[in-house]
């Protein structure tokens, strides 16, 4: 384990060096992370990050491989665009969280705010407590688990991301609709929030997805 | 576009280092608003006196101000200048002759806040600078509010910079971008409310203040604002009690807020917040787009 | 009725200048169909432009330069304020983005191949970069957008430049749009949608709104990129001075603006027409931003809309650009719009350099398709190669100009080289009338 000094060695430095390790020096630490912007980004090694604090904007952000835990709460766009491997917040989100994400597993154990997985593309999002208004905004491919409630216009405009909540909608977004909940969603569902270590009851949980209504401008074809 | 940060202490033990940790917030938020810096502060209640804040663009327009006005109203009139700004300290039954006074006979000065105990300082520069010039580490106080400005279509001028005065003892911050300002701007002319600049949230603080004229609350003028303001916005206002805050319905611009049992604070980032007393383990949330929160002693 | 009144002479039929036989066909169509017009390219209405200014060049106060013999240097270097590898072009003249999806792959190909012999750059679009795109492109701009389809940390570290997309000339304010027609097997795996889809793409980013969040995502590109690449900025033409300064203040090395007559794949003719102003309005406004900042020539301004000849590419840089960027003209080139395909344009209910309906994806000329069959009309190698000729005499052409005006590099031309043809034009360039001193709005007689 490696410990680097955010605020006495600087973020240059801190990205840099976690963008070219790889082979044996896989587990570090960052203190003093104090909101700082863009912590451990780009990184695209197997590496062990773990960020002791809050961050700011965009941590994590476009992660392939690696696994980076922040022991706090981060700020907006957490995990933004990752394409593989896992972000784990132990606290809670601000918005965008896992934005347009491509692949991998973002996991955060609090709340996140509004627009969390806005025009995923095949993240999977597993959201312990509650989501904010337009989260899975557009939402292409993946899933989001949300363990608590959803807030305002959830899946609004969305494509085929799948959406679980247990709690409560506040209200569902333009073409997203409560579907059918079938054996491979429940599996699926169960797979999910076993890989986030949250301990949920699946069959709690309903399924929501695109009705595919705004697929096709309409056109009338009656003349 | 800008950065935003507020403080109401519930500790009254924190109230000496009111001005230090506004400021610590502040510079925190320079990246987000490297033009302009100003800042709010309510003070002490001093019984039967108020305080108004002037602005000049020379410290010596302020010459012998304190004696003239005082004499134009008959009353014992104090007055502080620090760098381009002034507080006069006079009786609160004088303070709408002395504004009037004030229009009168030095029309180059401008009046930043009127009322019991708000004072409001701001001025072109970085944030650290404009808090070093008028000393803002050194003010003391129950909570204020801070804001660092990136212009983004009107001037950077002082009296572009935020906070902006709603009215005695209030004022407003604002991140983001209205759409629909020129149309109120020229609404509320018709109302004879006066908006000096071309900003978009001066006409927003003009639009509260013309609300309360009508007999609103503050927080009624806020919920009415939800409808008659277009465009992006997290606004902080501060009232002779505490502050507020309120979110447009889409919500896209940061706030992030903080409470422990020693304050409740806003930041636009997380980033001003980490050096509170006990962050670590404070409640961190983030207020609902249009929803109107206060707290108030 | 009677003889008399049959005799009469009549009153011609006239047509209304407001409810003008285009007009009412739109209005029969839009009541047929209830959906609004969507169509490519750019404004085809008429606005002051290019050529309404001409070069006094020289005369007896002022010596011109020998074609050839007398070196006017083109190069110009894109990047410089923050990036560590900033660009090096040989000319002032680039290619703008346009998507895999908007176009075939073997267009995207073509501009690449013209582009790289030429010695300049071309940008991606929305939907991500193909392996065809960059093989063939010597200097790639990666352009990165509110949809984000197809964007990819990988793409990004092999660009050669970012550049932040907040909106295009053809529709300030508004996302991309590509139908069903085109989301082909190919396009909608990049893009991660289902096939045959109207898709929409967001207007805004997904997860920053505003200078000063652009400011920290400008750091995360930064940051991911090792701090190499030039970051663009591109806006279309709306408030250039507010939009230059605050893509400055924000962290931009170069700010690009695309005037209303730049194109678009696909969108709403009624945001094509009405919404941005002309590429001649913007260029003065952003430069004296820039100048405002200390930051003419240190930061880059790009412009594009409308730029087809050589004297378009001078007059842009007369006026204060740092280069231009082209990207219907970059079409035409490769053969959009050319005559030898007129009766499958007319087949399809238009003709030879009016046809706009790239969105359906049936473009005789293979370019604005993901036909196959069509795409393979356009082979890239001869369409790179009439590409780069293009890109030569627009050079040659921009080059003349200057040496007719004394300069050794086209960045020597000055807005006072100018003088205007029409007032619409002296006001936007702010260059004295013709054969005045009188600068609309800025005094003068």
């Amino acid at each position: 384990m490696q410990t680097y000094d955010l605020e006495a060695d600087g973020l240059r430095g801190l990205n840099a060096t976690l963008q070219a390790a790889s082979g044996n020096e896989t587990g570090w630490e960052v203190v003093n992370p104090r909101g700082s912007h863009a912590i451990a980004v780009g990184l695209d090694a197997p590496l062990d990050v773990t960020v002791k604090g809050s961050t700011g904007y965009y941590c994590a952000g476009m992660n392939q491989q690696a696994t980076v835990r922040v022991a706090g709460n981060v700020g907006p766009g957490v995990a933004e665009n990752m394409m593989s491997g896992t972000v784990i917040v132990e606290g809670d989100a601000s918005q965008y969280a896992g934005a347009t994400g491509h692949g991998g597993l973002l996991v955060i154990k609090g709340n996140a705010s509004s627009r969390c997985g806005i025009s995923m593309k095949g993240i999977d999002i597993v959201v312990g407590g509650n989501v904010g208004h337009m989260s899975a905004f557009m939402g292409q491919a993946g899933h989001l688990v949300v363990c608590g409630d959803a807030g305002d216009a959830l899946g609004d405009s969305i494509y085929e991301a799948k959406l679980f909540v247990r709690g409560s909608v506040k209200s569902l977004g333009a073409d997203c609709i409560e579907k059918e909940m079938r054996t491979e969603h429940v599996e699926k569902l169960t797979e999910l929030l076993e890989k986030a270590g949250i301990d949920a009851d699946p069959s709690e949980f309903k399924r929501y997805g695109s009705a595919r209504k705004l697929y096709n401008f309409k056109v009338d074809n009656a003349y | 576009m800008c950065g935003i940060v507020g403080l109401f202490l519930k500790d009254k033990t924190l109230e000496p280092r009111l001005g230090e940790m506004l400021t610590d917030m502040l510079i925190t938020m320079s990246d987000r608003g490297p033009d302009s810096a100003g800042i709010a502060v309510y003070g002490t209640d001093r019984d039967g006196q108020a305080k108004l804040t002037l602005q000049a663009a020379e410290p010596s327009q302020f010459e012998g101000l304190a004696e003239e006005i005082g004499k134009e109203v008959g009353a014992r009139v104090e007055q502080r200048v620090i760098d381009t700004h002034a507080v006069l300290s006079l009786p609160k039954d004088k303070l709408s002759a002395a504004r009037q006074a004030i229009k009168r006979l030095r029309p180059d000065i401008r009046v930043m806040s009127a009322g019991d105990i708000i004072e409001i300082y701001k001025e072109v520069g970085l944030p650290g600078d404009v808090a070093k010039r008028f000393d803002i580490p050194k003010l003391t106080g129950s909570h204020g509010i801070g804001h660092t400005r990136m212009a983004t279509e009107s001037a950077v001028t002082t009296l572009g910079a935020h906070p902006f005065s709603t009215g005695a003892d209030q004022c407003l911050v604002h991140n983001g971008s209205l759409s629909n300002h020129n149309a109120l701007r020229r609404q509320l002319a018709r109302e004879g409310i006066e908006v000096e600049t071309q900003n978009d949230t001066e006409v927003a603080a003009a639009y509260l203040t013309w609300k309360m004229q009508q007999g609103h609350s503050l927080g009624e003028a806020l919920e009415a604002g939800l409808a008659d303001l277009d465009g992006f916005y997290t606004f902080v206002v501060g009232t002779k009690d505490g502050f507020g805050v309120l979110r447009d319905p889409i919500a896209c611009k940061p706030a992030v807020m903080a409470e422990t049992d020693q304050y409740v604070a806003f930041g636009s980032e997380y980033r001003a917040l980490v050096n509170l007393p006990g962050i670590e383990d404070a409640r961190v949330w983030e207020p609902e787009p249009a929803t109107v929160y206060f707290w108030s002693h | 009725m009677s003889d008399n009144q049959k005799s009469a002479p009549r009153t011609l039929p006239k047509y209304s200048n407001t409810f003008t036989p285009d007009v009412n066909a739109e209005i029969r169509r839009a009541a047929a169909t209830g959906i609004y017009d969507i169509r490519g390219g750019g404004a085809k209405r008429k606005v002051p432009h290019f050529d309404d200014l001409v070069f006094l060049g020289a005369s007896m106060s002022r010596y011109p330069l020998e074609g050839y013999r007398e070196r006017c240097d083109t190069n110009v270097v894109l990047g410089s304020r923050y990036a560590k590898k900033p660009i090096e072009l040989k000319i002032p003249i680039t290619i703008a983005g346009m998507s895999f999806g908007a176009l075939s792959a073997q267009a995207k190909e073509a501009l690449g191949r013209g582009a790289s012999m030429a010695g300049t750059s071309t940008t991606t679009g929305d939907g991500g970069m193909t392996p065809e795109e960059r093989g063939q492109s010597k200097t790639l701009v990666y352009q990165y957008l509110p949809s984000r389809y197809g964007m990819n940390p990988d793409d990004l570290r092999k660009a050669d430049a970012i550049e932040v997309v907040v909106g295009q000339g053809a529709k300030p304010g508004g996302g991309g749009m590509l139908l069903g027609q085109k989301i082909s097997d190919r396009v909608a795996e990049m893009r991660t949608l289902p096939k045959g889809i109207d898709q929409r793409s967001a207007c805004r980013h997904p997860d920053w709104t505003g200078p000063d969040d652009l400011e920290i995502k400008i750091l995360e590109l930064r940051e991911i990129t090792g701090w190499e690449k030039p970051i663009y900025v591109k806006v279309g033409a709306a408030r250039p001075f507010f939009d230059t300064t605050l893509a400055v203040k924000a962290g931009a090395d170069v700010v690009v603006i695309d005037g209303m007559q730049g194109g678009t794949a696909a969108t709403q003719d009624v945001f094509i027409e009405h919404v941005g102003i002309p590429t001649l309005a913007c260029i003065r406004e952003a430069v004296a931003a820039l100048q405002e900042l200390g930051m003419h020539r240190k930061v880059q301004l790009i412009v594009s809309g409308g730029i087809r000849t050589g004297a378009d590419v001078a007059k842009a840089l007369a006026l204060g650009a740092d280069a231009v960027s082209i990207g219907t003209a970059a079409m035409v080139a490769i053969g959009d719009n050319d005559p030898k395909w007129e009766a499958e344009y007319n087949a399809l209910g238009s003709t030879a350099g009016a046809y706009d309906d790239w969105h359906e994806g049936r473009d005789p000329a293979g370019i604005s398709t993901q036909d196959p069959e069509l795409s393979k009309r356009l082979d890239p190698v001869e369409a790179g190669r009439r590409l780069n000729n293009y890109l030569q005499v627009l050079t040659l052409e921009a080059q003349t100009l200057a040496r007719a005006c004394g300069k050794n590099h086209v960045h020597n031309l000055e807005p006072e080289d100018l003088q205007a043809l029409t007032v619409e034009a002296a006001a936007m360039a702010r260059v004295p009338l013709a054969g005045t001193s009188w600068i609309p709005g800025q005094g003068g007689m």
